[in-house]
């Protein structure tokens, strides 16, 4: 079997005395999507903020490409290829769309101090710009190029937030319920936006509500419920299995 | 094709300007002409603040700042004998420097309490200029600073001659700052003030970058202490205290922050109505109340500052002329 990008290993993370992820272990195989369903408050997000360095974990690991990262800071990890989006839209809203692309190459585009205030760097930032221009044309945002992003409507910030997350050359995307309030046309386009991503050998992991597009997406599932693993396997194995059905409708009977 | 119109209009704005600020001395008197030597020493001072306040962080301790630049040129110069325009480097120098330091205790703040924090560093680096005598002069501070060199039959006793070097030192050091904003270290501060956790998600090291433009700040407002102190020849911890931090706020403010000549705008029309109008009348100890009363106004009637009255003009302009004749264009503000 291949060796996975990502594993997480008995990782725990708590708020006071809530624990939000409870002795959680998955591993992610290369070139996937892996998705990570689960009800409301399952700890999804706190999962992703604690691979991605935004919290350390309470206990447990997370090795990314053999390396042990666990407690590594953000923009550190993001350096190396683990790039993450945010549940809620998330942008430079001040930016033009442009500049919000052209600001996620920043490590791509890295140049000394003398560099840049003597110019020197015009070769690296035309080749982001030309890099921010073509993840423009993939999702479609071509025309809206000079636009302020605060202006632009829902569902292509959501576009221009995955945007903004490939200019920064991921190797694993996390992308945090990508597909919220599209609509069905619009989540259509972005599923498969995102298998072209996969196929660019991006590895993707996608947390989301639209079961559809989970099922539709997902090459492996890792379901969640108060923190902990409830199962995991292929769309078809987690579909079928009564503790997933048991978990959602126990959360829908909350919710009425 | 508009981008190189727009770069032409800019480069003859900068020219004329550069033609006026050139003839400016010889038209006023000689208490003015001091007066002109400070105001581009402060255009620098404000200018440097800006940059920080880029981040979104605001600091009560950039004259303190400014302050340990004019006190460490002052030092380098008197007590070790280094050359002046050395130490105006090495002052400045000190400025970033002591910046870089302070970075670590501050930068775990932000907001409010980052403006306190650097509020109470700024009161402990004065502290330390009061108490240490030796070599600081406590309270009286340091006299006697060394001044410029002349340069064959150059004196820089005259204010005139010294208001052409501070306006070669002060326009190298804003083209410098003006780089700088416009290029990815300009639009990577700006993602730090909106959004600093997507910008770390992407990879940028949040610390360092406030710390950059700190200690790039802290820098030239360390330069603008040291021209300052080379003038005027003797520094004391009262000439860096908060209130004077207060009217480099309301310099800012009143110019308004999201243009780079915005604070230049703010502090030179407050300069004039201060230091031109306001002594003309002999009014000018009230310089305090009359801050006070511009900085209400100016949040009352033009909460986006001075800065917002130029493109307005402008739209004025265009809006008055059924064809935009090109020929007019140039002699517009950028
Ligand atoms: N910073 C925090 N401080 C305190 N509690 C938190 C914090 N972040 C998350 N929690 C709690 O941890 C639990 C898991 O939250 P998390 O956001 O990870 O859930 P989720 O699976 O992403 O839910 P959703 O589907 O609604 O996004 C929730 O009970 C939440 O209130
Ligand atoms: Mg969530």
């Amino acid at each position: 079997m291949t060796q996975p990008i990502l594993e997480v290993c008995d990782l725990s993370r708590n708020f006071g005395g809530l624990l939000a992820v409870n002795q959680l272990s998955f591993s992610v195989i290369p070139g996937t999507i892996h998705g990570i369903i689960g009800p409301n408050g399952a700890g999804k997000t706190t999962t992703f903020n604690v691979i991605s360095g935004f919290y350390a974990p309470s206990s447990g690991h997370v090795t990314y490409l053999g390396k042990d990262i666990s407690g590594i800071r953000t923009d550190r990890l993001a350096e190396i290829g683990l790039i993450r989006t945010f549940q809620g839209t998330t942008l430079f809203n001040e930016f033009s769309v442009i500049d919000n692309v052209r600001l996620g190459c920043h490590v791509s585009a890295k140049s000394g101090f003398l560099s840049r205030l003597l110019g020197a760097d015009r070769e690296s930032e035309a080749v982001a710009t030309k890099k921010a221009e073509d993840l423009l044309a993939f999702f479609n945002l071509s025309d809206l190029r000079d636009e302020e992003a605060s202006n632009l409507p829902h569902g292509h910030q959501r576009a221009l937030g995955m945007a903004v997350a490939l200019a920064a050359d991921p190797k694993i995307l996390l992308l945090d319920e990508p597909f919220t309030g599209m609509n069905p046309e619009e989540t259509a386009r972005m599923m498969t936006l995102t298998r072209d991503i996969r196929d660019r050998g991006i590895t993707v992991m996608l947390v989301e509500h639209d079961m559809q597009a989970v099922m539709g997406l997902c090459d492996m599932i890792t379901v969640m419920n108060f923190g902990s693993l409830l199962t995991e396997g292929t769309p078809k194995e987690v579909r079928t299995n009564p503790g997933v059905i048991e978990a959602y409708l126990g959360s829908a009977h909350h919710a009425s | 094709m508009s981008d190189s119109k727009t770069t032409i209009t800019v480069w003859i704005f900068a020219l004329t300007l550069l033609a006026g600020l050139l003839v400016l001395p010889q038209l006023l008197s000689y208490s003015q002409r001091e007066i002109a030597v400070f105001l581009i020493i402060n255009v620098l001072l404000v200018v440097s603040y800006r940059l920080m306040t880029l981040t979104g962080e605001w600091s009560l301790g950039h004259v303190v700042i400014m302050g340990v630049g004019a006190y460490a040129s002052a030092l380098f110069s008197k007590r070790l004998g280094v050359p002046v325009p050395l130490s105006m480097f090495l002052g400045a120098s000190t400025a970033g420097l002591t910046a870089v330091v302070l970075s670590f205790p501050l930068f775990r703040m932000k907001g409010f309490y980052f403006l306190i924090g650097s509020f109470a560093a700024g009161e402990v680096i004065r502290l330390i200029w009061k108490y240490f005598t030796f070599p600081f002069g406590g309270a009286k501070g340091l006299n006697l600073i060394p001044s410029f060199p002349d340069i064959g039959w150059i004196s820089f006793f005259d204010p005139v001659n010294y208001y052409y070097l501070c306006l070669i030192v002060v326009s190298v050091s804003l083209f410098i700052l003006y780089r700088v904003e416009r290029s990815r270290f300009g639009l990577t501060f700006h993602a730090l003030h909106w959004q600093d956790k997507l910008a770390e998600s992407v990879g940028v090291n949040t610390f360092r970058y406030r710390m950059l433009a700190f200690t790039l700040a802290s820098f030239f407002a360390g330069l603008s202490g040291a021209l300052y102190a080379h003038y005027i020849g003797t520094v004391n911890p009262t000439r860096f205290d908060v209130e004077e931090m207060v009217y480099v706020l309301i310099w800012a403010i009143v110019g308004g922050t999201a243009t780079f000549y915005g604070p230049i705008v703010g502090v030179v029309a407050l300069t004039i109505v201060n230091d031109v109008l306001l002594r003309a009348l002999g009014f000018d100890t009230i310089r305090p109340m009359i801050y006070g009363a511009v900085l209400i106004a100016s949040v009352l009637f033009m909460p986006d500052g001075l800065e917002s009255i130029f493109p307005k003009l402008k739209r004025l302009m265009m809006g008055r002329k059924t064809e935009p004749a090109t020929k007019s264009e140039a002699g517009e503000i950028p």
